[in-house]
């Protein structure tokens, strides 16, 4: 059950603020400052979930076979490696890492 | 996908794709559910992402030109590939035909590749052996990389890793994400105070002699 709120809440959420991109006059938000943190906001949110979701274990920090897998992915990014090759060659890179005992 | 691993239903997973279609809130949704956080919470750090939805329909909306009653069918789609398709057309039906395609056609992509990302994970059975829990972190890093284009970014990204991670053990599951969006204002702040004076200049430098009437569309 909440799991469905935490959906009902997300969808309504971001359904929301897409709706009131299209519908609110311009100028609204076009200051300069509002503009800059709405940019940056995802770039703090992506930087903290990457680093919890490869470091995590419950409330522990770990190092464990994902940190392996988040390097490939990383050298991948700079190749300029398509989104699903880089996503592949994290999963690939952790299964082996963990497969041979990390 | 990733949702296998955290004990969502096949049901919950595609309702996720199906309502609300931006990638990076449902992952962040399943990522903080999985941790075992608070579903306000998980939602919240989900809406926050969502909020650079807004600015892009924004300029949407001068680009479309749509009428107030087809609006609320095409919000859906406002999203990071939508945009950056509409805003490359040159002409106005252009934008239209681009927005309309690449929504459509990525709106059924990405539920049929949830479904089937679903069944397939399902069969899997044990996703850490296979190193699916790297997935969710890799998927976030591939997002986050062409973002990271100035030290302002390099350095909110930063302060977000070390609150993140240094608020992990001791906040509830959820709330360390949130914390680490204060990273935003928190550089924007500092960058406000040391540009205080380069800051004048910059307004003199973009006063009305710039021939385009909407530089911003340009970029």
């Amino acid at each position: 059950m909440n799991t469905w709120i935490a959906i009902g809440a997300t969808a309504v959420g971001c359904y929301a603020v897409k709706l009131a991109g299209l519908l609110v006059p311009a100028g609204a938000l076009e200051r300069p400052l509002v503009r800059r943190l709405a940019a940056l906001l995802p770039v703090a949110l992506l930087a903290a979930l990457t680093a919890q979701q490869t470091f995590a274990d419950g409330h522990a920090l770990v190092l464990d076979a994902r940190v392996a897998g988040l390097g490939a992915a990383a050298v991948t990014l700079v190749l300029r490696a398509p989104f699903l090759l880089v996503v592949a060659a994290a999963v690939l890179v952790t299964a082996g890492v963990r497969a041979m005992g990390g | 996908m990733t949702s296998a691993g955290s004990g969502l239903t096949l049901l919950q997973t595609c309702a996720l794709s199906l309502l609300v279609f931006t990638g990076a809130s449902q992952f962040a949704l399943v990522g903080a559910l999985a941790a075992g956080g608070n579903p306000l919470t998980a939602a919240a750090g989900a809406f926050f992402l969502g909020v650079r939805n807004a600015f892009y329909g924004l300029r949407l909306s001068q680009l479309l030109a749509l009428p107030r009653a087809v609006r609320p069918f095409a919000a859906q789609w406002v999203i990071d590939e939508t945009t950056a398709v509409a805003l490359a057309q040159p002409t106005r039906r252009a934008t239209r035909i681009g927005f309309a395609v690449t929504g459509l056609s990525l709106y059924i992509l990405w539920n049929l590749t949830t479904l089937l990302g679903q069944l397939g994970a399902r069969a899997i059975g044990d996703t850490a052996a296979w190193g699916l829990d790297a997935a969710g972190p890799a998927v976030f890093l591939a997002l986050l990389a062409p973002m990271l284009k100035t030290t302002t970014e390099r350095a909110v990204a930063g302060l977000a890793v070390l609150l993140g991670l240094g608020l992990l053990p001791v906040l509830p599951a959820g709330v360390p994400v949130l914390a680490a969006a204060l990273a935003a204002p928190a550089v924007l702040c500092l960058e406000g105070r040391r540009s205080g004076t380069s800051r004048v200049h910059a307004r003199v430098d973009d006063t009305p002699d710039a021939p385009n009437d909407a530089p911003e569309e340009a970029r």
